[in-house]
């Protein structure tokens, strides 16, 4: 088994970053448009690195396969962003932050990354501030803040409901600048298929034009993926109808190791099902969880309407279960307590929802101020269920939301393949186990802003200017067996549509690849995958040609990646014989349902080596807490 | 609990590509009334996947209504019959059993089709990249509230910023103008302190790339507001004019 080195920097924990920016080797001003940069996605992560590396003066390349950089799925987050400003004078830190996030994540993230994190969060906001974020504010002027799951502080910014879309449009109109200045170079409507190593570094991708179905070569010094994450394997999920895992899961393939795939978050606060049609999951913010108070009925099957189920037959599980963090407890925790009331029959009507209540905030503070901090998300709910929060209260359930794996990185943000870099979502470095609110925005944009164009610099001040030429055999290659791939699926034409297969696979992931899992269930998990996977290659029909537009072929494509990393994660959940975050095995618990970690076996990232159809080697980057001692996580 | 079935006839415009003529093609579906009006067009494409057609091709990602991807003219009007609801937020118990809708692309000069229900939006990026921005770099920026900002502005500032991109504005304009959609972002650099350095050049950078594209002038009947998802107000282009003709009074030199 190879030793993965994380480069850790030495030194005390509040020292490693800046010790670190300072030993890292510089490119000289004149020298960095020597350098091209290939930047594939620009949601938060990929839009402010593209951004910030042009403003440097790199040739940078920045991919998309939207018709727009600010389609992205960040714009979709609603809640805010998190940073150690202590604005609000309620014992805020640096060092609180940091504690929070690895407390948060269960032991499971590395504390380096997690406190540069934390040292960077402040001068996130200062950045958005500068670039015209309109966040909101008090009446004096002054930044406003809310609370946010799993912390004791309010220091999440917010603008209305919408902060990821502001935060985005920020990092968006910075790229935009930058493509106006042509240092950037946007190239829209392209899905990265692969990447291409030469000489055992990241040197290129090859994308299909969307638009043409030409299968394209591009070559650059260094490859950064920012392509979020993989929940739509579940099919159902909070992700936007066109995210993927295909950029990362190619590139796992071409040797990038994929670390805790296992780790995935199930948000507490979604909109429940309503039938077989549905085709993706609405989430309502964290933020809700403010003022609405959770609960369902005391009693099994209880068929009356919210507003006949008196006070004493109610149980507000949350605020019962975990009195000091109420119903902001993180969100895994929230989400194993809904599934449970809800297998107990008490969910509302007996099914499988809850209720999201904010009757008492509305007459503790009115509905004015309700409408002013929730109005949108209010809206939403109505015009999705036909129902009005104001007057009955909500029906939540959860659902698959964020993926903490993806592909392993070192400080540097660097895979294990010299030259390909992974932010945001895609990569497995800040939130151990499980994530807490807020802290994905401040994630992608850190990634972005303050980490890659240091880290950058230092990678390629070792790398010289000479440019791979894109007819370079590899390239050939790599392009041919895009290019197969492509005719393979288009020549199946068999008797089932790529949306059909993807729910089966979807509903086998989700019974035993979501909230629970058991040896027993994931054993079987792997051998069904399988077997939908054969179906697909037998029986999959794409209309239409690969030299036209054409989105069943995009979504199929994505689709054999998600049969081969639905696989993977169900490995990497039945390796891990504890519960830590959004993984719960259900042999491994307290009396009391909460998670049971195993420290002395498990505290370690699970990075997998790709070593051909259906097998992978497991090797193990060991965590090691010094600031943060391992416990019983406990929000009661 | 399924609810009863919806009969619906779909006249859906199909076109190969940007070069071909398009024409309307009518379909019967039935569908769940708490399915959404793009969950319909997944189940038809669902059952013209499966006959070997090829599927009806629109354009949708985060449909939660913020990401602007979706959009099609449903009966005549840009998102459908609702107002302030992008066409993914629109649910099919808005309908009636029976009922006949015509489904269209946003058209404009600047928005060519590119394959049935997709239009090429890419002109509003153009314009963005010209000016639609405050010009600072990353890092050496103040302390985030080192510039107090009343709540007021700092509201409109957010009403203007809450544009989606999606284009309706233009397809429900008769001009097919784009006045809303800049002015928004216009707007919201133009209220806050941040964005008063550039604030003349911007606009005349912004308006001038605005007009080479092809989209047309304001003539003030606010479709544009009357269909625009977020409610983005036409009040925003008066204060776009204003600051055009400030920039000119100024006479500021702009590069391009």
């Amino acid at each position: 088994m190879t030793k993965l080195n994380s480069k850790i920097p030495e030194g005390n924990i509040s020292e490693k970053w800046t010790n670190h920016k300072f030993n890292m080797k510089l490119v000289n001003p004149a020298n960095k448009r020597k350098y091209t940069i290939i930047l594939v996605g620009t949601g938060l992560a990929g839009a402010s690195a593209a951004a910030s590396l042009g403003e440097l003066g790199y040739n940078v390349l920045a991919f998309t396969f939207h018709d727009s950089a600010r389609r992205a799925h960040s714009i979709s987050a609603q809640g805010g962003i998190n940073a150690s400003k202590n604005y609000q004078n309620d014992g805020d830190s640096t060092f609180r932050l940091f504690y929070d996030t690895v407390k948060g994540g269960d032991f499971r993230a590395r504390e380096a990354n997690v406190h540069r994190l934390a040292e960077v969060s402040g001068n996130i906001i200062d950045q958005c501030v500068a670039q015209g974020v309109p966040f909101a504010r008090e009446y004096g002027g002054l930044l406003d803040n809310r609370s946010f799951g799993g912390a004791q502080v309010s220091r999440t910014f917010y603008a209305r409901g919408q902060t990821g879309q502001q935060l985005l449009l920020g990092a968006v109109s910075a790229l935009n600048r930058q493509v106006g200045k042509g240092s950037v170079k946007l190239y829209l409507r392209r899905e990265m298929l692969d990447v291409v190593i030469v000489d055992g570094a990241a040197k290129g991708i090859i994308v299909r034009n969307l638009l043409t179905g030409e299968i394209e070569k591009y070559s650059a010094h260094a490859v950064v993926l920012a392509t979020g994450g993989y929940s739509n394997v579940f099919f159902l999920s909070t992700n936007a109808m066109n995210c993927n895992a295909t950029a990362i899961w190619r590139a796992h393939k071409r040797g990038a190791y994929f670390a805790n795939p296992c780790f995935t978050q199930i948000h507490p606060t979604c909109l429940p099902l309503h039938g077989e049609s549905q085709s993706k999951l609405t989430l309502m913010s964290e933020s809700l969880r403010n003022d609405g108070r959770v609960w369902v009925s005391k009693k099994k099957q209880d068929m009356r309407n919210p507003g006949d189920i008196p006070e004493d037959d109610r149980d507000y599980y949350l605020e019962r279960k975990y009195p000091s963090y109420g119903n902001l407890a993180p969100r895994d925790i929230s989400s194993r307590a809904a599934k449970e009331v809800c297998d107990e029959g008490r969910g509302v009507k007996g099914g499988d929802a809850v209720y999201l209540d904010f009757k008492d905030a509305i007459s503790r503070l009115g509905q004015k101020v309700i409408e002013e901090r929730y109005g949108n998300l209010f809206e939403i709910y109505e015009t999705i269920t036909g129902e009005n929060p104001y007057k009955s209260p909500m029906m939540i359930y959860p659902a698959p939301h964020y993926t903490m794996g993806g592909l392993w990185v070192d400080y540097n943000l660097m895979s294990n393949v010299p030259g390909l870099f992974v932010l945001g979502e895609a990569n497995f470095s800040d939130h151990g186990a499980n994530r807490l609110g807020a802290s994905a925005l401040m994630q992608g944009l850190a990634d972005g802003y303050f980490v890659i164009p240091y880290t950058m610099g230092n990678y390629l001040a070792g790398d010289k200017p000479t440019l791979v030429k894109t007819d370079h055999p590899e390239f050939e290659k790599v392009a041919k067996e895009v290019k197969d791939l492509t005719s393979k699926l288009l020549s199946i034409k068999g008797k089932r549509t790529v949306d059909d297969l993807h729910k089966q696979l979807g509903r086998i992931m989700w019974d035993n690849v979501g909230m629970g899992r058991n040896e027993a269930g994931l054993k079987k998990t792997i051998e069904q995958i399988r077997q939908v996977k054969e179906e697909f290659w037998k029986n999959v029909t794409i209309p239409g040609s690969g030299e036209d537009v054409n989105q069943t072929l995009e979504r199929a494509g994505r689709l054999v990646d998600y049969f081969e990393l639905g696989e993977l994660m169900a490995l990497d959940a039945l390796n891990r014989n504890e519960s830590c975050g959004g993984h719960f095995r259900t042999e491994y618990q307290f009396d009391d349902g909460e998670a049971k970690r195993d420290d002395e076996n498990y505290s370690y990232v699970s990075a997998w080596e790709f070593a051909g159809d259906s097998k992978w080697n497991l090797h193990k980057e060991p965590l090691e807490f010094e600031y943060v001692k391992p416990a019983v996580r406990s929000y009661k | 609990m399924e609810s009863k079935k919806l009969n619906i006839k779909l006249k859906i415009w199909r076109q190969k590509n940007s070069k071909s003529a398009g024409s309307f093609i009518d379909y019967d579906v039935q569908v769940s009334p708490d399915a959404s009006f793009l969950e319909m067009l997944d189940e038809l494409n669902n059952t013209l996947e499966l006959k070997g057609e090829e599927a009806v091709h629109f354009e949708s990602d985060c449909r939660e209504g913020i990401c602007g991807t979706c959009g099609l003219v449903i009966n005549g009007r840009p998102h459908g019959p609702l107002s302030k609801i992008a066409t993914c937020q629109l649910h099919m118990r808005n309908f009636q059993d029976g009922e006949t809708l015509w489904v269209e692309p946003f058209r404009a000069k600047a928005f060519s089709v590119i394959k049935d229900l997709m239009v090429d939006r890419s002109g509003f990026d153009k314009i963005l990249q010209a000016g639609g921005y405050i010009s600072v770099n990353t890092g050496g920026v103040p302390d985030a509230n080192a510039i107090p900002i009343p709540k007021d502005i700092s509201s409109l500032a957010m009403d203007a910023a809450a544009c989606i991109g999606c284009g309706a504005c233009v397809a429900a304009c008769k001009n097919a103008s784009a006045m809303l959609f800049v002015s928004a972002k216009v707007s919201q650099y133009s209220l806050l302190p941040q964005g008063q350095p550039e604030r003349y050049q911007r606009v005349e950078k912004m308006v001038k790339v605005m007009d080479e594209l092809g989209f047309g002038s304001c003539t003030n009947t606010y479709a544009c507001e009357a269909e625009c998802p977020k409610g983005i107000s036409v009040t925003n282009i008066a204060r776009m004019n204003r600051d055009f003709m400030m920039a000119k009074i100024k006479n500021i030199e702009v590069e391009v």
